[in-house]
């Protein structure tokens, strides 16, 4: 039996609404099958499930608010041996065990109880295990800093403490009067924010990129297409940002529990303005391997369905980096702050015709000037200038994207 | 289609865009973009809304006649006249 959990779909999310189930009990659902709606502060999503099996049971009704790791509903899985009934029974105050939250970089919630099957794993010392259980905190959930990873007691406590400013912060939440969709936007943009600014010690680097040979080979290219498939110029750019975090790998990765987790695939988060204020950075999954007609066409998309309010909980919970641009709005340049646990930020800013030097000649060129915004704990400037340059090579040669 | 039914059309376009604006306010010699924020996905939109509804295909060099209500009747006009 795998547990479906209310995802974490924010740095700073703590609780969320089931409004509604979109499948009934007994229905088969596989890997990004959209399972359930739930409201959060940034409007509601539709969440989907990370496993295959049959729907066997729901634990939480429609318009019930829970803390996120609740189990919501328990699957069946073809070909997996049921666990023990008393292991079910635990219904929500049970671990996430099987399936891991969507958000892998979630703080792990110390108030979940860990089965006994999944114990044996565990490196971690008796005096440990014990002070878990007394504090209620469970310890498949707690990262161990010890010798080749094993839990010690100080991990235990923090983990312990963790949990109770996580519990006074949804006490405080749940009472809290009730908001609209744009101030609750505006508060979870605030906490995230504040949280950036606090904890992570950014340093800014910028270049001026030259977009002549990106737009003329734009312009042809748009030229051959029917409307309805042209591409944005701000599509090159996600591509050549995507490409060049291969070069840089750590930029394309999460700062969780005082270490750097580099991650495999690249999810650009894109940064779309609401039309009642505030913004939503969603992910465009696997950016880097996408040919840019297709990539168009799942911005488009995205951008539509943001504005909509019909995201999926992946969408919300993978970027592993965060591309702005204020270009149209005329920015010059955008130094963006980094949303945790991201380490880094793309800005770019508006595409400005300026007299340029080509080969000794001052000539008239459309320019731009790209900056990152980076976490110095994962990496330092000259990364990041590198970082910038491979950008800059990679819009030069605009037909290899 | 005369220029009523274009303006008309251009207008229904406008508020699938822009929900929330009042387009009775809208001035018809001022920059759209800027009266009703929209961005390049939004006027890309409004391009692929406006080739479905009126059957024109609006190339990319012409994108900078299309900047009022007035100069986009007058392009449209222009271009459905000439098809």
């Amino acid at each position: 039996m795998t547990e479906f959990v209310m995802p974490k779909l924010g740095a700073d999310m703590n609780a969320g609404t089931l409004v509604c189930w979109r499948k009934q009990i007994g229905d088969a659902v596989k890997r990004g099958d959209i399972i359930a709606e739930v409201e959060t502060e940034k409007g509601n999503i539709d969440v989907e499930v990370f496993a295959a099996g049959t729907i066997e049971k729901f634990l939480v009704a429609p318009g019930q608010k829970v803390p996120v790791g609740t189990v919501l509903a328990l699957i069946h899985e073809e070909g997996k041996p049921e666990i023990s009934s008393t292991s079910t029974e635990a219904s929500y105050a049970a671990p996430s065990a099987i399936v891991a939250p969507p958000q892998p970089t979630a703080p792990r919630d110390a108030r979940r109880i860990a089965p006994q099957h999944a114990a044996p794993r565990l490196a971690i010392s008796p005096s440990a295990r014990r002070l878990a259980r007394e504090l209620g905190v469970d310890p498949t959930t707690v990262e161990g800093t010890g010798h080749g990873g094993a839990i010690s007691r100080e991990d235990i406590e923090r983990a312990a403490t963790r949990g109770r400013t996580t519990l006074a912060k949804e006490a405080a939440q749940v009472t809290s009067p009730p908001v609209d969709r744009a101030a609750r936007i505006r508060q979870t943009i605030a906490a995230a924010m504040s949280r950036s600014k606090r904890d992570i010690p950014h340093y800014y680097v910028s270049t001026t990129i030259d977009m002549q040979r990106s737009l003329a080979w734009l312009s042809e290219e748009n030229a051959r297409r029917p409307v309805a498939d042209r591409i944005l110029y701000g599509v090159l750019v996600l591509k050549a940002v995507a490409l060049a975090l291969r070069k840089v790998p750590e930029l394309n990765a999460t700062w969780e529990q005082g270490r750097v987790v580099l991650k495999p695939q690249i999810h650009v988060g894109v940064a779309i303005a609401l039309r009642e204020g505030g913004l939503v950075a969603p992910a465009l999954h696997d950016t880097d391997q996408l040919a840019l007609g297709e990539l168009m066409k799942r911005l488009a998309d995205l951008v539509n369905r943001t504005r909509a309010g019909s995201l999926r909980s992946s969408e919300l919970s993978d970027p592993t980096i965060t591309v702005t641009s204020l270009g149209e709005q005329g920015v010059e340049s955008v130094y963006g702050v980094i949303y945790p646990p991201q380490v880094a930020m793309v800005g770019v800013g508006k595409i400005i015709e300026r007299p340029w030097c080509v080969d000794g000649q001052v000539v008239p060129r459309p320019l731009v000037i790209v900056t990152l915004s980076a976490d110095h704990r994962v990496s330092d400037g000259h990364r990041g200038g590198l970082f910038l340059s491979a950008l800059d090579r990679l819009l030069q040669e605009p037909s290899e994207l | 289609m005369n220029r009523d039914d274009i303006r008309d059309t251009l207008l229904k376009v406008l508020g699938r865009i822009a929900p929330e604006a009042d387009l009775t306010a809208l001035k018809p010699d001022v920059n759209i973009r800027e009266q009703l924020d929209v961005d390049s996905m939004d006027f890309l939109n409004f391009l692929i809304a406006v080739d479905k509804e009126l059957k024109v295909d609006i190339p990319e060099r012409d994108y900078g006649r299309l900047t009022t209500l007035d100069t986009c009747v007058e392009y449209l006009v222009d271009r459905m006249g000439r098809k």
